[in-house]
């Protein structure tokens, strides 16, 4: 749709010269008159009076993300389309993320109740997002659980396209989740959507109860706070509540839950929380009011 | 660094449109709560745009204060930081500005034929 006028014309729409039928991320050319092809190449002598091109200006009102969150938009859709249900889970080097998706496996994935409820078919798949090495991909595969390791190399974030080649080799089973764990970072991969059913921010207490504070996009994004290695608070100078807190003024409607991925302290509320359904884990302001009759809100509240 | 990727992008996006014409300026619109910063994509943009048609191109950069509409008392107010918070106190609040991101125009330059 033409982001100057809300008309929709499909015509001339192209992503990195790919073209796009059915959305338009460009102003309608239609609409400037100095943006529409021009008959003849520019560089080329023109043989009248006038060599001198007006200056033009081409508008293109579009969000900058537009090529991103094209791809993300089509992510969601091949997802929601096989019924798998994708989390992108963030968090800074070291906060557990890995020990926590690890052990979720170890306890969830591979029991008979999952496999059986699941119809004998995986109910887990991961994506791993790291700059080098295959050593958290290592870890999971452990497990037996479906796995595939993306290397950003120098970039600092997965995106929507990386997501996409992804779930190509990982070829997820319908009906599973996927776990994305996004590359350690607590500002890029706030803004890069990848077409994700939420979004799940893990903060350690060893980091600082000041996290939400220091890294406000990232928790105004996350529908989920889950605040790990909770057996080391004896130790740590770490206000749960005030950290709960801080999230909660950037995103009233996130979900918080304390857990330890070491000793499995709280991590019947993340399990519980992995069960509910889509429209019940979303906790992101942007993406909408709270979930009004969630009886399960408050399970999320008390630690 | 995301804002490197922003800039690639962007430089991409306005090539697709703009071919080998030589761009003047972009006019870009990025909200104070957008997560980008302008002095990074300034940078990045110099680099992403270096041995292309946009090399040397100014930028141009709106930069939309953030702004709230308390769903508590309808209040519009303008913020200072990144807390989403109404002056009554309430977190309850919509940002009516502020999360921009956008390309608006392009600008190109007055193309000087050879003959």
């Amino acid at each position: 749709m033409c982001s100057t006028c809300g008309c929709n014309d499909d015509a001339g729409v192209r992503v990195d010269g790919r073209s796009v039928t059915g959305l338009t991320l460009i102003a309608n050319p239609a609409h400037d008159p100095h943006s529409h092809p021009h008959d003849h190449p520019h560089s080329h002598p023109h043989g009248h009076d006038s060599d001198v091109h007006p200056t033009e200006t081409v508008l293109f009102e579009q969000s900058l993300l537009a090529h991103n969150d094209l791809l993300a938009a089509r992510n969601r859709g091949w997802l929601e389309g096989r019924g798998i249900r994708a989390l992108n889970v963030m968090s800074s080097p070291g906060s557990g993320k890995t020990t926590l998706l690890v052990r979720t496996l170890t306890e969830c994935a591979l029991t008979e109740f999952a496999l059986t409820a699941s119809g004998g078919r995986m109910p887990f798949a991961v994506v791993e997002g790291d700059q080098e090495t295959s050593i958290d991909a290592d870890r999971i595969r452990a497990t037996g659980v479906p796995v595939v390791q993306v290397n950003t190399g120098a970039g600092c974030h997965l995106d929507a396209d990386m997501l996409r080649h992804a779930l190509d080799t990982l070829d997820p089973d319908p009906g599973c989740t996927v776990l994305i764990e996004n590359v350690g970072n607590l500002v890029c991969p706030a803004l890069f959507d990848l077409g994700e059913a939420a979004k799940v921010v893990i903060v350690s207490v060893t980091e600082g109860d000041d996290k939400p504070r220091k890294y406000p996009h990232m928790f105004a994004a996350a529908d989920l706070v889950v605040i790990n290695k909770s057996d080391l608070l004896p130790y740590v100078e770490f206000d749960v509540e005030r950290c709960a807190s801080q999230a909660r003024q950037l995103n009233p409607n996130v979900d918080v839950l304390v857990v330890s991925a070491t000793t499995g302290a709280g991590l019947d509320g993340w399990y519980h929380w992995l069960t509910r359904p889509s429209g019940a884990i979303r906790g992101d302001a942007t993406r909408g009011e709270a979930n009004p009759g969630d009886t399960d809100a408050h399970y999320y509240t008390h630690y | 660094m995301h804002e490197l990727s922003i800039a690639s992008s962007l430089v991409d996006t306005i090539r697709d449109r703009t071919g080998e014409r030589t761009v003047a300026s972009v006019h870009l619109r990025i909200g104070q709560l957008s997560g980008v910063l302008a002095d990074a994509l300034r940078f990045s943009f110099e680099i992403a745009a270096a041995n292309t048609a946009l090399e040397g191109a100014e930028l141009i950069l709106e930069q939309p204060a953030g702004r709230i509409r308390c769903r508590t008392y309808g209040l519009d107010s303008g913020l200072v930081d990144q807390f989403l918070l109404c002056a009554c106190g309430s977190a309850d609040v919509q940002v009516t500005a502020g999360r921009e991101l956008d390309l608006v125009a392009v600008q190109l330059a007055a193309v000087e034929a050879a003959g």
